[in-house]
């Protein structure tokens, strides 16, 4: 396809893949953090044209996947609820919770809308008064600025039929938990340019120092990731352990902190059960207590929720990039996009997704 | 499992949005529920059907819901003349009479309903098709969104044309008459005012000029199809599975315009998928590719023909591939339903 050619030129990418297979003495094995560039990998094919024995690792960054069950159940308890306008991002709206999914419910009836950013949820929000909005803010890093100017812009207005349900986590938390893990087998990291850019890398390079594994700063078009895992190997190769920026036309070092500080007004640092890994200590985002009003969790007493993971479903080995989709026995049977068991097989950032839609068969992956 | 968590019950299915969008799952109610219901045969679901006894003649219907109903370059009125015009033109047909039925919701303007009828009539008499016969319901309010059209036509066919989403064969060149995904994004983009409306506008037009272009090559040309709902993926992949062909296009060779390739990278959706109104594949026999583009590229409608790939003589079969622009091969999927807006 014809466009962002200076990012997808099929001439430089060979270029830059001949390069990678003169560099690469070992089967070196990388992880790319973020679900759009797991996205990118696996549609282009870039993990299957790699040097033999290299390998990429498919992590646990795709904000749909991770997002908790109880926080799904809790959200499709508050849509049920009548009176309640609910809104969310689209690729949400498919995740199955324990009994349904949104799509389901509001094809039975529940006012459940999409929205391309939180402001149009607080927009909603001051267009009916008689309503109760709430948005699902779930996300990484990059999400949360705008989810807090929402915060911001809805408390300025004083709207008191807005909330949030909040469930953002962070991407550095993971990572040393990854890393933690004896079984893992990282041995450098793409970081999410999209992140990056909006904290800065300043927070990966005690990682880097700590752990001795090479960060590269990455974006999302074919040639940045062929860059991106060039300039990892370049480091392995040489044993150096630096946070380098591959990203440089969208980041910097220190990001952007005006949306930093947006961050810290609203939010505050919590423990965060991710959805197939578990509890990580600090690596979630919540409500500080200036704004616990917006608190859509506090608003709502939705009585208790009995989140119930489908047994088949091994996404938390798929999301620590310790099992490949095609290794689950459900995938591509009992478990489609059209019937998933799982969240990773929802959003097109989902690894299972992402495998599925390039049509990948057990034989016929190399990742 | 204890009393307060009891088995999920899974209750009774019911219709969603995604069975309507034209990819796998409008394919399983069709196949499941309509079809079975009206006896419907089984064998290819063409874009047009031949009207039995009456050899040479074709007949379509469609029904246009878009909102909203006036997008930049179009409405739903010349929608719903283009509609109908092309799903009789991908069968060799020329069209010869339509039929318009209207459902309006109570409470519409009628200086709207004015404009889109007004829209609808130019279209018509544009594309030399005559309205002859019709119908007006009025519904309360919130039973329909403000508008629904839907047109059914007629068509004759031109004699040497036999089109067919399951004439597709080993050799054949896959062309495209024009770039895709203009009419989804730019339906979803003033939908939703994500700020591409500027940089966009619907690829809606009629096509039957473009199919009476390549009357000449006769039974050189063996499949016709626009790829409206489910974009060129559905279309692509339909084809692949009445034709039980290994389609392969090139990503490099397929025209996605730049403000639709940033509209689907922010919305996290495929060019492929996207919905078009203007552009159609047709499968050639190889020898005739360069005559068909050189038609196609004759009227205004095919200037930027392309050729995209090619039906594999060895590949396995019912499948269509990519080739990446990095060089790798993937599989283009039959869409599922609905694409959704991704995340960040
Ligand atoms: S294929 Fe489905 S069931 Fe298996 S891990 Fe992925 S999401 Fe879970």
């Amino acid at each position: 396809m014809k466009y962002l050619d200076e990012y997808r030129d099929p001439v430089l990418a060979r270029r830059l893949l001949d390069e990678l297979r003169r560099t690469a003495t070992r089967p070196w094995r990388i992880m790319e953090v973020c679900g759009g560039q797991t996205h990118t990998l696996v549609r282009q094919g870039i993990d299957e044209l790699l040097p033999a024995g290299m390998r990429m690792i498919h992590g646990p960054g795709c904000p749909v996947c991770v997002t908790p069950l109880e926080t799904l159940d809790r959200a499709m308890a508050v849509a049920a609820r009548p009176g309640v306008l609910f809104t969310s991002f689209g690729d949400m709206l498919r995740v199955p919770g324990t009994d349904t999914d949104l799509l389901s419910l509001r094809a039975r009836g529940a006012d459940v809308r999409v929205v391309y950013a939180p402001m149009d949820a607080v927009r909603l929000a001051a267009e009916h008064p008689d309503r109760e909005v709430v948005f699902l803010a779930v996300g990484f890093e990059t999400t949360a600025p705008a989810n807090a100017m929402a915060v911001l812009h809805a408390a300025r207005l004083g709207l008191a039929n807005f909330s949030m349900l909040v469930s953002h986590v962070l991407v550095p938390p993971a990572m040393t938990a990854l890393l933690d893990d004896p079984d893992c087998e990282v041995e450098a990291f793409l970081a999410a340019g999209h992140v990056c850019a909006v904290m800065g890398w300043h927070e990966y390079e005690p990682i880097a120092a700590r752990y001795h594994v090479p960060i590269v700063v990455t974006g999302f078009e074919p040639l940045d990731l062929l860059e991106g895992i060039l300039m990892a190997v370049r480091q392995l190769e040489s044993g150096r352990y630096e946070v380098e920026n591959q990203y440089v036309r969208a980041v910097r070092r220190a990001g952007n902190t005006v949306a930093q500080d947006a961050v810290r007004r609203v939010f505050r640092v919590t423990d965060r059960a991710w959805r197939g890994i578990g509890e990580l200590p600090d690596s979630g985002l919540e409500l500080a207590p200036d704004y616990q009003e917006f608190d859509a969790a506090r608003r709502f007493d939705v009585g208790g929720l009995c989140p119930v993971e489908d047994p088949e479903c091994i996404a938390g080995s798929i999301l620590t990039g310790a099992r490949l989709p095609t290794d689950c026995a459900a995938y591509g049977t009992r478990c489609t996009p059209r019937h998933p068991l799982g969240a990773p097989m929802v959003s097109s950032e989902g690894t299972c997704a992402a495998f599925h839609a390039a049509g990948r068969t057990p034989t016929r992956s190399t990742a | 499992m204890n009393i307060q968590c009891p088995t999920p019950a899974h209750e009774e299915e019911v219709v969603l949005l995604g069975h309507g969008a034209g990819g796998r799952l409008t394919g399983e109610l069709l196949d499941q529920l309509v079809l079975p219901a009206v006896g419907g045969g089984t064998g290819p679901l063409e874009d047009a059907a031949l009207l039995p006894g009456h050899p040479g003649l074709v007949m379509s219907t469609d029904s246009f819901v878009v909102s909203p109903l006036f997008f930049p370059g179009g409405d739903i009125g010349s929608l719903a003349v283009h509609g109908t015009v092309n799903d009789l033109a991908m069968r060799g047909a020329w069209p010869l009479a339509l039929s318009v039925s209207l459902i309006v919701e109570e409470g519409l303007p009628l200086a709207e309903l004015r404009a889109v009828m007004e829209s609808l009539g130019k279209a018509a008499q544009d594309a030399g098709v005559p309205v002859i016969t019709g119908d007006t319901k009025v519904v309360g309010r919130g039973a329909a969104d403000r508008l629904f059209i839907n047109t059914t036509g007629v068509g004759q066919r031109h004699e040497l044309l036999a089109p067919s989403a399951a004439s597709a064969r080993p050799g054949d060149a896959v062309l495209l008459s024009g770039p895709i995904g203009l009419h989804g994004t730019t339906v979803l983009s003033t939908r939703e005012n994500l700020g591409f409306e500027g940089d966009i506008a619907s690829d809606s037009r009629p096509l039957h000029r473009l199919v009476r272009a390549l009357a000449p090559l006769g039974d050189a040309v063996h499949v016709l199809r626009d790829p409206t709902r489910g974009g060129l993926a559905a279309a692509l992949n339909e084809i692949a599975r009445d034709s039980s062909a290994a389609v392969e296009i090139e990503e490099s060779a397929v025209p996605v315009p730049e403000a639709v390739a940033s509209a689907c990278d922010l919305l996290g959706l495929d060019p492929l998928v996207v919905a078009n109104e203007g552009c159609l594949v047709a499968f050639v026999d190889a020898d005739a590719a360069e005559d068909a583009l050189t038609a196609m590229r004759s009227l205004p409608e095919g200037a930027q023909a392309v050729r995209i790939g090619e039906v594999l003589r060895e590949g396995q079969r019912e499948r269509v591939t990519l080739r990446t622009l990095v060089g790798a091969r993937r599989i283009v999927e039959m869409p599922l339903g609905e694409q959704l807006p991704r995340i960040c």
